[in-house]
């Protein structure tokens, strides 16, 4: 195959070739060679057309695949190595911070309609979607980021087992440098929600969602951003989780890691995990 | 930290995902193709060394498997048959869709060499130097095929939108004429 037809970017001062062309419309060009070959592409109309409709072609590829990267992941791709467990794995019922929850139509409004409404319902991207925007909603606010505060961590954490009906724990993040704001109640669909909110002292917030209806059976950690919030999101059974926060991934993989080893019994931290 | 390698892993999965749906045309074989990637780079991804990136390490695993599946398949006759294009169906009033039917139709037609190389550049943002290492082959050989990619896609695109289907706004111009 006659494939060696074009040399590959040539170095400065060398002849302008339709490699450079090429780089140029891909922007691969810097420095001195970008400038040779826009000055070359200045004193030739037909090269900057042709750039011209090279570009015009990436954007019709770019806008023609840019919907696949945004859909929901097939629940058959494997998300994490084989382990001995995978994550959430092992989350037991009574342990873990469970709220029922519909579909959390009310912050979805004017997106959803009755037909979808059920299938997105247990979709762990969509419940992780919806913990991004009650993050972007309540972490933003200064005054009231929350309905009861953590200083009274045991009063919260009877209220919203009592309105949730299922035993919540709060996880102690102190030792990841994240203290407990407080938690609140947010409406679902066919339920309520909950929404644990902590803090550092300079004033970073991450939230800790979690809903029962994410039913996929999935175990695996996964990972998204919605605007400026990140999360890291996990699944077992009902029930699932969202850590939400505008903090670099590393940062809250980091934390993320240390919510699901307090909430995960097999991963050695106990039963009681809000000491 | 090797769990942050799993997320980095993780995170390359919607691009992975795009790069073979283009690749194949069809949404299940790009499924499969990364389901295999993925669970090859699960398998091997602690001997992962960062001497390179991470996601053309990925989709290098990707290309493999592409490649593998191509050869099991015995497709090589569609590599040659891009010099004519099959007859399109009665054009729509809908433009859009039909153009964006008539770039799938397209992007097959092209050898998959230059399709991987295409799509790797425009649509993955890709350097030249990544496409090649993702491509095992060199440089020169990236520029090539991306060169003949551009311009035999632009090719079939004009020519899906001439035979049969009329350009609306241009033949009505010249009949007032």
């Amino acid at each position: 195959m006659n494939d060696e037809h074009i040399d590959p970017l040539p170095p400065p001062g060398a002849p302008i070739t339709e490699a450079d062309l090429h780089a140029l419309a891909d922007g691969q060009l810097a420095g001195a060679r970008l400038h040779e070959v826009q000055a070359f592409v200045a004193q030739h109309p037909e090269a900057q057309a042709q750039i011209e409709r090279w570009r015009a072609q990436n954007r019709l590829l770019q806008a023609h695949f840019a919907g696949v990267a945004e859909e929901p992941l097939p629940l058959r791709l494997p998300l994490g190595p084989h382990r001995r467990r995978g994550w959430g794995m092992a989350l037991a019922a009574g342990l873990a911070l469970a709220v029922a929850s519909g579909a959390l139509g009310w912050f979805m409004r004017g997106e959803m309609d009755g037909r979808t409404l059920q299938a997105q319902a247990t979709d762990p991207k969509m419940f992780a979607h919806r913990a991004a925007v009650a993050h972007a909603v309540y972490a933003a606010d200064i005054r009231r980021p929350v309905e009861m505060g953590g200083d009274q961590e045991q009063a919260l954490v009877t209220w919203l087992t009592r309105r949730v009906g299922v035993q919540v724990h709060a996880p102690d993040l102190g030792a990841a440098g994240y203290q407990l704001m407080g938690g609140r109640l947010l409406p679902g669909g066919s339920g309520a929600v909950a929404q644990l909110m902590y803090g550092t002292g300079r004033g970073q917030r991450l939230t800790l969602y979690v809903t029962r209806e994410a039913s996929t059976g999935e175990t695996a950690f996964r990972y998204m951003e919605d605007d400026k919030v990140r999360v890291f999101y996990w699944v077992e059974g009902k029930l699932g989780y969202a850590l939400s926060g505008e903090v670099s991934r590393e940062e809250l993989l980091r934390v993320a890691e240390e919510v699901y080893r307090q909430l995960t019994p097999a991963a050695g931290a106990g039963l009681t995990p809000n000491g | 930290m090797r769990t942050d390698i799993e997320a980095l892993i993780v995170a390359c999965i919607p691009s992975l995902r795009r790069y073979a749906r283009g690749l194949t045309g069809d949404r299940d074989r790009a499924d499969d193709l990364v389901q295999d990637t993925l669970e090859r780079a699960w398998s091997r991804y602690s001997r992962w060394q960062q001497r390179g990136e991470l996601r053309a390490w990925m989709f290098g695993i990707m290309h493999n498997h592409f490649v593998d599946g191509v050869r099991a398949q015995q497709r090589a006759p569609e590599m040659h048959a891009a010099d004519e294009m099959p007859e399109l169906p009665a054009r729509a009033t809908q433009a859009d869709a039909l153009e964006l039917r008539d770039l799938d139709r397209c992007l097959a037609l092209l050898p998959e060499e230059q399709r991987a190389v295409l799509l790797l550049v425009a649509v993955e943002s890709f350097s030249y130097r990544e496409a090649a290492q993702v491509l095992g082959v060199p440089l020169g050989t990236v520029m090539s095929r991306l060169s003949r990619a551009r311009e035999r896609l632009a090719a079939l695109l004009q020519q899906a939108q001439s035979p049969s289907g009329v350009p609306a706004a241009v033949l009505p111009l010249q009949r007032i004429k």
